[in-house]
């Protein structure tokens, strides 16, 4: 993925094929440098003082002459005139250089505009999101998200970076348990990858306060997992479901655990589910009550805000719930069956992604 | 305080609310599903409202409400009583309440 500041392009196109002013100033140095001394040479050469035409490609190696007149040239300081000649010729020498510097350097931000143009129209033609579904290794993903709400805008490129550490972590996993290895090599990862879950959970917390709206419609995430979502994420009933089948010999303690932690589990889940059924209630209520003929005047507004305020409470125990469903299914497996179970987890979200991606490009195939 | 001590001593699962909390609610669906009639204080239509609210902090609620009492000690707020349920924790605390019906 691009690793682009978090200054974005405006949305007008930037101007940059306006004529350099610049190459007119490196005109005007060295005519400054003619008149000043008496100068020796023998070659009549021309001042070029190059206007860039609008491709910007103009080879620059071969630099701008000078004019001399002959016919005011002294023999008077041979040295002092063949130093002030070297100091002359070093100064354009490196004057071309910088030149040369500068229009590469145009060159490239100038590819990268297009670029950036060409990524945006996208973006807007597929509704203003570019979700991080779309893999992150074959193109460039710009997340732009409606608001443009700074905080959100850095949790998108983080949550970018985390997918592809999370793709890495389960491509190690899964080469890792193909073979054969260590139990305490396996703790490691297993620890690694649980740590990154509950970094992942941090930064929602983070972005629920800027955004809940953002968090809770799972516009970061692709379109076949939002289609799952669930306050925010994935259910952690789910989880259990996912990594079940894959556990083949299990002790009767552990099986007995785990019934009971997807019975709670379920339990938690349609307590918070019915909480935030009432959330959407009484704001709807909020939005719906007063005058008639008021437009877009919000009645009880201080009201509505504090229930918008309220679903952060929500994503955050939503997470919690997650959290401490990992935690628990980490305590009642063994750490081979943890590491399978979270590989499992780990490709269940990445066949998700990939069902987007194709998805999304279904009628671009040719039929 | 005294008016918290009180309330929350009382046998059973107490549990403070506020009326406009979506998450109490949350946490009364829980106890509800768990076969438990909890008593419920709103504390928003008590005239010592902020005085409550403070107490309930002081003695260590990680929020105001909902703040879960079980036999007269401390549960916690939504975050602790999760954790326990999903621990596998919270049932055997509230097993003398819970009802033998349905």
């Amino acid at each position: 993925m691009n690793s682009t500041s978090t200054h974005f392009v405006p949305a007008r196109r930037v101007n940059i094929y306006e004529p350099l002013h610049q190459f007119g100033m490196w005109g005007e140095t060295f005519k400054s440098n003619i008149g000043n001394g008496n100068l020796n040479t023998p070659s009549h050469i021309i001042i070029q003082n190059s206007q860039l035409d609008n491709n910007l490609s103009e080879d620059t190696s071969h630099g701008t002459p000078l004019v001399f007149d002959q016919e005011t040239s002294t023999s008077r300081h041979p040295d002092k005139i063949k130093r002030r000649l070297a100091q002359n010729r070093e100064a354009a020498k490196k004057s071309r250089l910088r030149k040369k510097a500068y229009v590469q350097q145009l060159e490239t931000s100038r590819l990268k505009l297009i670029q950036l143009e060409q990524e945006l129209d996208r973006a807007r033609q597929q509704g203003f999101y570019v979700g991080n579904g779309i893999d992150t290794s074959t193109t460039t993903s710009l997340g732009f998200s409606e608001n443009m709400n700074p905080g959100i805008v850095a949790f998108e490129m983080e949550y970018g970076h985390w997918i592809e550490e999370q793709n890495k972590q389960i491509c190690e996993l899964r080469t890792v348990l193909q073979g054969h290895v260590g139990d305490v090599e396996l703790r490691l990862l297993v620890e690694i990858a649980m740590k990154h879950y509950f970094d992942l959970f941090r930064m929602k917390s983070a972005a629920a306060k800027e955004d809940v709206f953002f968090i809770m419609s799972g516009m970061w995430r692709t379109s076949a997992e939002r289609f799952f979502l669930w306050i925010g994420g994935f259910r952690p009933s789910d989880l259990i479901k996912v990594l079940l089948p894959h556990f083949d010999v299990m002790t009767d303690q552990q099986i007995l655990d785990v019934c009971n932690l997807r019975q709670s589990c379920q339990q938690a889940e349609d307590a918070l589910s019915q909480g935030m059924e009432k959330l959407q209630h009484t704001l709807a209520d909020c939005i719906a009550g007063g005058r008639l003929g008021e437009g877009n005047y919000v009645p009880q507004v201080n009201s509505a805000m504090e229930r918008a305020e309220a679903s952060v409470s929500f994503v955050n125990q939503a997470d919690h719930l997650r959290h401490e469903t990992l935690q628990q299914m980490h305590r009642i497996l063994t750490t081979r069956q943890a590491a399978r179970g979270l590989l499992a987890l780990g490709e269940y979200f990445q066949r998700l992604r990939a069902l987007s991606s194709s998805w999304a490009t279904r009628h671009r195939e040719p039929a | 305080m005294d008016k918290v001590m009180r309330m929350s001593s009382e046998r059973g699962v107490v549990i403070f609310t506020k009326s406009s909390c979506c998450l109490c609610y949350a946490v009364q669906i829980l106890f509800r599903d768990l076969r438990v009639q909890p008593t419920i204080y709103e504390i928003d239509t008590d005239p010592d409202c902020c005085e409550i609210e403070k107490a309930l902090l002081r003695i260590g609620c990680s929020t105001a409400v909902p703040a879960v009492f079980v036999g007269g000690k401390l549960v916690g707020s939504t975050n602790e009583v999760m954790s326990l349920h999903l621990s596998g924790s919270l049932i055997p605390l509230i097993k003398p309440y819970q009802s033998l019906l349905y």
